[in-house]
């Protein structure tokens, strides 16, 4: 009875298995994917970064306009997810088990969360470049929007995640509502709501660098513009100017989170 | 003395099927010490619950203080919870605040939305605030941020946020359920004590049936929503607590002076 039971587990997972190889060889078909040809490409593609993609003196001399390039990028980063981050904790206020008004508000910024969350952020580029045209601002919004529907999230499950014991507690004594998101909420979820926006900035420093090219401003198009005029050269100091940037943000926020603790 | 809080036939349900509370009456005196006993799960949080409005109650009339508490509309709700403080099992303090900040939570009931948010209290506030502070043995932890307290400390600082409201009752939800003896002995002597010199009436919920017989005045059992028994500690019979606990009193491993005893000694 058991011995079957478990050929039976066993038989079932086998068959998944299959089902899985099974797509993925019709799937490689369809698109005449080689995977030895894939493979086979990775040294040339190595061959080709070394004696291509790297910065030559001569590229340093268009340093200062990619360190410019780099400074706008890293302010939109930063504005648009504490920008967000005001309007997340004020839609995670109403859409949180433990601070909701009502079920209707709840259910409505929920769902505005889930809407702006689950479209990414280079369809909001894409999708804003119509009403905005190619500029910074452009930009601006598309990290503000994705920003703004991930914080919402984030932001919901921390403060219902913090408890609603200390809540219960003030409704008790009478408080106001405001006094108790001001008393209790947000001094119980403060350090993690900042460790969520500095994940924020930091992610939107990485994406700013797709929506620059889709935009046409910061860090993204300077790249774009050497690639395209293929000074690779230069576009290997962007890229290495944006992963020193990303590492500085990365240390800085862990700083700022141990400091916190 | 006089009635502070009545429960008329006093039912709650939840969703269509789950009773929580069922027909409940009784009433409770000022400056009584009540404990409410019962099995988990029979409804003595909900009971507790309904008499500050955190939970609705579905049907019946709750009395506290002349008012009829089911139905008065929002400003005198917060009126109400002014006069009721309440303790919890988890304490449910802001445990990254300070201990001072904490008890001064209890004055937001007065406040408005602003000054509350803001979180500022009168100099007589903060005074009465130490001063109760102090009376709990609490002076050296006042600074102190809450998640560096010990259970039995965390407790007081939950009462102490519950007296500086300044109310005619006190509603204590399993207070020392998470405590060890020594601790639960002190929230205890301190419930009783504040009931005694301040007349504040308490109502305590508790499932330490020893506990009870040797601090309440009165003792209400509750089983599965339903009041089954109303009387003194002394009138507890083994047969009442059966009823109760749904099981025979010698089978619980109680470890309890016979209660007539203790009450002659008190």
């Amino acid at each position: 009875m058991k011995q079957h039971f478990l050929m039976k587990k066993r038989l079932s997972f086998l068959g998944f298995l299959l089902v899985l190889v099974g797509i993925a060889c019709a799937a490689m078909t369809m698109t005449q994917f080689s995977i030895a040809n894939s493979f086979s490409s990775i040294p040339k593609a190595m061959i080709w970064g070394c004696s291509n993609f790297y910065p030559t003196a001569d590229s340093f001399t268009n340093f200062p306009d990619i360190m410019l390039k780099l400074q706008e990028t890293l302010l939109i980063s930063i504005a648009s997810a504490s920008v967000a981050a005001i309007f997340a904790f004020v839609f995670a206020l109403l859409g949180s088990q433990v601070t909701k008004i009502n079920n209707t508000l709840a259910a409505f910024s929920r769902f505005i969360a889930n809407v702006f969350r689950n479209i990414d952020v280079s369809i909001w580029a894409l999708v804003l470049l119509f009403s905005f045209g190619q500029s910074s601002l452009t930009g601006y919004f598309a990290l503000f929007v994705a920003s703004f529907g991930f914080l919402t999230r984030a932001f919901m499950e921390t403060i219902d995640e913090v408890g609603s014991g200390a809540i219960e507690a003030l409704r008790a004594t009478g408080a106001h509502r405001f006094s108790i998101i001001f008393q209790a909420v947000l001094p119980m979820s403060m350090s993690q709501l900042i460790s969520w926006v500095l994940f924020m900035i930091e992610t939107n420093i990485r994406a700013a660098t797709l929506v620059g090219i889709l935009t046409g401003s910061g860090i993204g198009f300077i790249f774009d513009l050497y690639y395209k005029r293929m000074d690779y050269h230069s576009a290997s100091l962007v890229v290495l100017a944006i992963v020193v940037s990303i590492l500085v943000i990365e240390q800085i926020s862990n700083y700022v989170r141990r400091a916190m603790l | 003395m006089t009635t502070l809080l009545q429960f008329k036939k006093v039912s709650k349900q939840y969703g269509s099927s789950t009773v929580a509370l069922s027909d409940v009456n009784f009433s409770v005196n000022e400056g009584e010490l009540v404990s409410i006993i019962g099995p988990s799960g029979a409804g003595k949080s909900t009971l507790l619950r309904c008499i500050n409005r955190l939970i609705d109650a579905t049907s019946g009339e709750i009395i506290f203080d002349g008012m009829d508490v089911l139905s008065i509309g929002r400003r005198n709700l917060k009126k109400l919870r002014t006069k009721i403080g309440m303790i919890f099992q988890n304490y449910n303090l802001v445990e990254r605040l300070s201990v001072f900040e904490n008890v001064l939570h209890g004055r937001l009931g007065y406040k408005t939305a602003l000054v509350g948010a803001l979180g500022f209290y009168h100099e007589e506030e903060k005074a009465r605030a130490l001063e109760i502070l102090k009376s709990l043995g609490l002076e050296e932890q006042i600074y102190k941020r809450c998640d560096q307290l010990s259970g039995g400390q965390k407790q007081r600082v939950g009462i102490a946020r519950a007296l500086v409201q300044e109310p005619r009752v006190l509603l204590a939800d399993e207070p020392i359920a998470s405590l060890d003896p020594s601790s639960s002995k002190v929230i205890m002597d301190h419930l009783k004590n504040i009931c005694e010199t301040f007349g504040i009436t308490v109502l305590v919920n508790l499932h330490q049936l020893d506990v009870a017989l040797n601090y309440s005045d009165r003792i209400i059992g509750i089983s599965s929503g339903r009041v089954v028994f109303d009387g003194m500690p002394s009138a507890l019979t083994h047969d009442a607590i059966r009823q109760i606990y749904g099981s025979d009193p010698d089978g619980l491993n109680l470890n309890v002076e016979r209660p007539k005893e203790v009450a002659q000694k008190r």
